[in-house]
């Protein structure tokens, strides 16, 4: 009989073929998946093949996305896209997604059904952790990491204590899968998880669509956690209908599994929420900053570029004008969210409001391009980090908040909740 | 190994978009990474480094964005070794697999300024401020990681383990 394990030791046994494993046991886990983007996939590959390593350990099993600072920013950009498409044709990669088949890694993989429960994926990007949402290990590592498991389908880790975050009660109007991990984030500190699985169950987590699962997943790594998880159940199945072409490896934990620590949160009491600069650890409600004005609102990245945060922007902007002096820049993060928004009439309420559409890219989270901020701007963006020069010039700051805040925002030039302006 | 420079100290949460911002990160040429190395943070910093310096710095040293141009910028300005209170976990997987000498010593990042004079003793895992004249014991590697620190790389620990 085994040891009673929790969902993320249970992945993390089964892929290095033991029976149980333990937190704080080193092991060398099978990958299901590999991934790196146009910034991390060029060291990776130098490491690769500097190596002297021939051919990948399977083709079909690496997944490359170029997505960070495409279409092409500039010539070394452009670069460095064409070392990876290269790659991928000499390596007989076909998970290659390059301009026009392409979207932000984290929203394509699941939509694809690339990505599932019960698999270990390992990607050459910190926001990897995303998958979680579905059931699965996914976890972010380095280019030579990521050249390593290329090389040999393994990747060798240190299983993870983990901690379990229980959201009692389900959540007020307005407030989202965002609201919830920043205000967890803004609880446990941007180290409050560092190495540890965050494992995140219980009734608001139940009632919430696979959107809002991946958000929070997404932001697991800005608590320091090597993985967020959330245990499948039919919201995870209906997504993988038609989508996954493996049979899904379902897990769950144990009842007697060992947590490092629970924390409880009442679902009901958290309100919509916003990250003040420097740290994602920063949440405050977003009523308390209604002096704070903002020069440019971004709605997208892998944290909540998916159809649910355009419909939850389109909402709040319907009818509506972003306001004087305002920047507005929305992202699909897929070209089927794109095409989605375009076919529901979103992309209408967003250029009616007077907001900038663009093809998907990574783009403005990380100051690459398509809205890099000047010195003494400010931003609130949908994104995940508002570190020091995150999106532009040190001088420049970020505020974190969901879809809603941010729609709201926009139409205000100061940092609002929807129903300031929906009443 | 022994190293011994002059300490750069910083805080906690020392990002990697502050260790090398995304503008730079157009390029795998560590020396032109290293010139961008701490510039939004510390515009000083490149100017005043010097090789065999040691970066002293709190906790979740690394944190954010799992690039390895960031240990890869820091290796190249000549720091000879991290030394922090903790370090985010994918920084402290790419600095072992690059080679970049690092070590968990609680203490040394609150009581060491800037300047400081600081040995290192990696293979008994001792640092040492010399300005201020003490001496802390860092946190051992797990002998899993010791494999691939003593191969030198991941990608030499991979290649063995391929050969075989």
């Amino acid at each position: 009989m085994a040891e009673a394990m929790t969902i993320t030791e249970k992945i993390l046994a089964r892929a290095c073929g033991r029976e149980d494993v333990s937190a704080g046991e080193f092991v060398n886990a099978g990958i299901d998946l590999a991934l790196a983007n146009d910034i991390t996939a060029p060291l990776a590959i130098k490491e690769f093949e500097s190596a002297g390593i021939d051919k990948v350990w399977d083709p079909e099993r690496i997944a490359l996305v170029c997505d960070h600072f495409v279409p092409n920013k500039d010539i070394k950009s452009a670069e460095q896209a064409k070392q990876v498409r290269e790659f991928a044709r000499r390596q007989g990669i076909g998970r290659f997604y390059d301009v026009g088949r392409m979207g932000i890694e984290h929203v394509i993989l699941p939509e694809m059904g690339l990505v599932g429960p019960g698999d270990v994926v390992v990607g050459a990007d910190s926001h990897t952790c995303t998958y979680g949402a579905l059931g699965a290990f996914a976890t972010g590592v380095g280019s030579t990491d990521l050249a390593a498991g290329m090389a040999t389908g393994e990747v060798w880790l240190r299983v993870p204590e983990t901690i379990r975050f229980n959201y009692h009660n389900v959540t007020g109007r307005y407030v989202t899968g965002k609201d919830l991990i920043l205000a967890t984030i803004g609880r446990v500190g941007v180290d409050g998880a560092l190495y540890q699985a965050m494992e995140f169950a219980g009734e608001a987590v139940a009632a919430m669509p696979m959107s809002g699962r991946f958000t929070m997943c997404n932001m697991a790594i800005e608590a320091g956690g090597k993985n967020g998880i959330i245990e499948p159940d039919e919201v995870t199945m209906e997504y993988c209908r038609g989508r996954m072409r493996r049979e899904p490896l379902l897990f769950s934990s144990d009842n007697e599994a060992v947590y490092a620590r629970v924390v409880d949160v009442d679902a009901a009491m958290v309100r919509p929420q916003v990250a003040k600069p420097h740290l994602p650890a920063n949440a405050v409600d977003a009523v308390d900053l209604s002096d704070v004005s903002i020069d440019q609102v971004v709605i997208g990245s892998c944290t909540n570029g998916r159809i649910d945060d355009l419909r939850m922007a389109a909402e709040v902007l319907k009818g509506h004008k972003v306001a004087e002096g305002i920047r507005t820049i929305i992202i699909p993060g897929s070209q089927s969210v794109y095409l989605q928004a375009v076919k529901e009439g979103l992309v209408d309420i967003f250029i009616e409001a007077e907001a900038a559409v663009s093809t998907p890219t990574c783009g403005p989270c990380l100051g690459g391009h398509m809205g890099v901020l000047a010195a003494g701007e400010r931003c609130l963006a949908t994104t995940n980090r508002n570190f020091v020069g995150r999106m532009g010039h040190p001088e420049s700051e970020v505020y974190l908040a969901g879809p809603y805040v941010a729609a709201a925002t926009a139409v205000t030039g100061h940092v609002a909740v929807p129903q300031e302006v929906l009443g | 190994m022994i190293f011994e420079g002059k300490a750069h100290k910083y805080g906690r949460d020392v990002d990697t978009d502050v260790i090398i911002p995304a503008r730079c990160l157009v390029t795998t040429d560590p020396d032109e990474l290293a010139s961008h190395c701490m510039e939004d943070m510390d515009d000083e910093f490149i100017r005043r480094v010097k090789q065999g310096d040691i970066i002293v710095a709190g906790e979740n040293f690394g944190c954010g964005s799992s690039r390895e141009q960031a240990p890869l910028a820091i290796k190249a300005t000549g720091i000879a070794c991290v030394v922090a209170s903790s370090f985010a976990r994918i920084f402290y997987r790419n600095a072992i697999n690059i080679g970049l000498p690092i070590l968990v010593c609680a203490g040394v990042a609150a009581e060491a300024g800037t300047g400081d004079s600081i040995r290192v003793d990696l293979d008994r895992g001792e640092v040492t401020n010399l300005t201020r004249d003490k001496v802390y014991q860092a946190d051992p590697f797990p002998g899993f990681m010791q494999e691939i620190v003593t191969a030198g790389g991941l990608m030499s620990h991979v290649k063995r383990k391929l050969g075989q």
